[in-house]
């Protein structure tokens, strides 16, 4: 038993609730907001530190033993999740003070910035698939409401997808967890994977396996059900779509990654080739998107899609070395993502537009963001010493390993395009003739790309500092690999 | 609003001021009941707020609030940190998040009653449950305006 556990979703609720009651004091509000990100980030390092030592956390919610009651488990996956939204729920916050509107922040964007970081990181902690569904909802209904505020025609239109999807998601969901009770009779993740491994996960069991697929896969923007992903981040602002597009997708990831793991990994023939191919067929889809469009946040949007399908087939190949790359991947990807996110938004700030055929010369007037951007851009494309290069080469690798070679060639592959996407950014936004006035090229950005630094400096760290992070990664994986870990810490060691 | 009319009207009014207290009486019902048997927080919630309905229906909107002058949205917050605080109050004392304990004891007009640490948990779902419902319909009354 650890009380530690709740910590990571208590604090943004508690906070939350709280701002409501603040709603109309701005300074107030940001004093709180930021102080609060600060302690979860705090929260989060003991956690991960905790979990590093002691093995997996499991706490019994309300002294209900399991399998009766909600168990929260913290394994090194779920403490690495967790630290990364409190990294990036700190950065964008900071953002987020310097570009969000009065109006909004009076229109409690706060208190649903920390709903949404409760969700979020009660998703990653819970040990009950039911229980996981909750923290989906809180997650989704906050993210509506961040995602419509501003209520632009644009914002509103979009956002109508955005919320009929997830909701059909959510039904969907529902439906498949009283499938699940229906043949295995628990919604406990560890009994259940159990009672699976006893009934040999064959005929209905596998139906339900896909099932939670097409779930997870519609919040982790996966194909063929991507499409509301490019058009509902393009909506709100920057800081909202920094943090949608570096944590939520992945979310929905981590969800698959789970159930593939713990749950769902005794019919390997099934699931691999299904997980691998719809994986590629991500990549592929999301980065023929990025090329075809000429929108600053748009491209990116379609860069989260194609980067999605890297984690899956991590997972698909599902040998030590794909699932340690799948997490380096989503760790690499969150930090990126956020940043270029981050950039898109100060640039827009700059130039009043996303559409690089309107921006250009952004080098000469703004060079930090000009470099900063090359920097994060080459990241993404996977090119050496930054920390895109680490996990794409060790997806490679396993791949060819496992002699999949056609999925590691699209890899390699949609990689060229990925950096052709993001040099094509580069060249019309940053080189090229100045297209913005030059009032607007005195725009001081400073502050604008401070909360984008320490991403900068992290995907230098994981890049350089890629064999202790890799071998970190290799131990969350093994850990993710044999789920009996996970199953007697819940069910045999819980009660102590 | 523009269906003002209806403050004007006798049968609505009347049957509003009796039904009104029998379905609030219905919620203390409801709630008290919970936990152990059907009802609690969320119910008694809505059956409160259905109350508080059919009194902004019967009345005009202005009077009531003037009868019943909360804040709902400081209500949902304070709603949910009571819950919380439920929550947390057992971590004080070294027990896991939300553990809840119960003990029975002689007050002087009930008798033999059951007191839980759940009833002050409901009690926030209560308060949060009347004040989104009402947040949410006088939301969309007073867009018709």
């Amino acid at each position: 038993m650890n009380n530690l556990l709740v910590l990571p979703f208590l604090i943004p609720f508690a906070v939350g609730a709280i701002l409501i009651l603040f709603s109309k004091h701005i300074g107030l509000q940001r004093f709180l907001s930021g102080l609060t990100a600060m302690l979860m980030l705090g929260v989060a390092i003991y956690l991960l530190s905790v979990v590093r030592t002691e093995g997996v956390v499991v706490l019994e919610v309300g002294s209900w033993s399991a399998p009766f009651g909600i168990v929260l488990v913290a394994d090194l996956f779920a403490a690495i999740m967790v630290l990364m939204s409190a990294i990036v729920g700190l950065l964008c916050l900071f953002f987020a003070f310097r570009t969000i509107a009065p109006e909004r922040e009076k229109f409690y964007f706060y208190p649903f910035y920390f709903f949404l970081l409760t969700g979020v990181n009660g998703a990653f902690l819970t040990g009950d698939i039911f229980n996981l569904f909750v923290f989906f909802e809180v997650m989704l209904i906050s993210s509506y409401v961040l995602i419509v505020m501003g209520g632009t025609n644009y914002q509103l239109r979009e956002s109508l997808k955005y919320v009929v999807m997830n909701i059909f998601a959510s039904i969907l969901f529902i439906a498949t967890m009283a499938f699940t009770y229906a043949v295995t009779g628990t919604l406990n993740m560890a009994q259940l994977a159990e009672r699976v491994a006893e009934l040999e996960q064959v005929g209905v069991l596998n139906v339900i396996a896909m099932f939670y697929f097409i779930v997870f896969g519609m919040k982790g923007a996966l194909f063929p059900l991507y499409f509301w992903l490019p058009r509902s981040y393009y909506g709100p602002p920057a800081a909202v779509a920094a943090l949608f597009g570096g944590l939520l997708t992945k979310v929905g990831i981590y969800a698959i990654i789970r159930t593939f793991t713990l749950i769902f990994p005794h019919n390997q023939e099934f699931t691999q080739p299904i997980l691998i191919w719809v994986g590629a067929i991500t990549i592929v889809i999301g980065g023929l998107g990025a090329v075809s469009n000429f929108d600053f946040k748009r491209i990116l949007s379609y860069h989260i899609v194609s980067q999605v399908g890297y984690m899956v087939i991590g997972l698909g190949l599902y040998t030590s070395l794909a699932i340690a790359a799948a997490i380096y991947y989503i760790v690499h990807n969150i930090i990126v993502k956020t940043a270029l996110f981050l950039y898109a938004g100060t640039a827009q700030r700059i130039t009043g537009t996303t559409d690089l055929k309107q921006m250009g010369g952004l080098l000469k007037t703004h060079p930090l963001l000009g470099w900063m951007f090359f920097i994060t851009g080459i990241a993404i494309a996977g090119i050496p010493p930054f920390s895109g290069f680490v996990s794409k080469l060790s997806l490679v690798v396993s791949s060819f390993e496992t002699e999949q070679y056609a999925v590691g060639g699209i890899a390699l592959a949609v990689g060229m395009l990925t950096l052709f996407s993001m040099i094509k950014i580069f060249m019309y936004v940053f080189w090229g003739e100045q297209k913005h006035t030059k009032a607007q090229g005195k725009t001081k950005v400073g502050d604008l790309l401070l909360p984008a630094i320490p991403l900068v400096i992290l995907t230098t760290v994981l890049g350089v500092a890629a064999q202790p992070i890799l071998s970190f990664f290799l131990e969350a994986s093994n850990q993710l690999l044999d789920p009996s870990i996970y199953i007697d810490s819940v069910l045999k060691g819980g009660g102590a | 609003m523009k269906r003002q009319v209806r403050a004007s009207n006798l049968m609505l009014h009347s049957i509003t001021r009796v039904v009104t207290f029998i379905l609030l009486a219905f919620s203390i019902y409801l709630f008290f009941a919970g936990h152990n048997s059907p009802g609690g927080g969320f119910i008694g919630g809505l059956m409160t707020a259905s109350a508080l309905l059919l009194m902004y229906l019967g009345f005009d909107m202005k009077r009531i609030k003037k009868a019943l002058p909360f804040n709902f949205t400081t209500m949902i917050a304070v709603g949910l940190l009571v819950a919380l605080f439920t929550g947390v109050s057992s971590m004080l004392f070294g027990y896991p998040f939300l553990t809840q304990f119960f003990d029975y004891y002689d007050l002087p007009v009930l008798g033999n009653t059951e007191l839980s640490t759940a009833l002050p948990f409901d009690l926030g779902i209560y308060l949060v449950v009347v004040a989104i419902a009402l947040t949410i319909i006088l939301a969309i009354a007073e867009d018709d305006s």
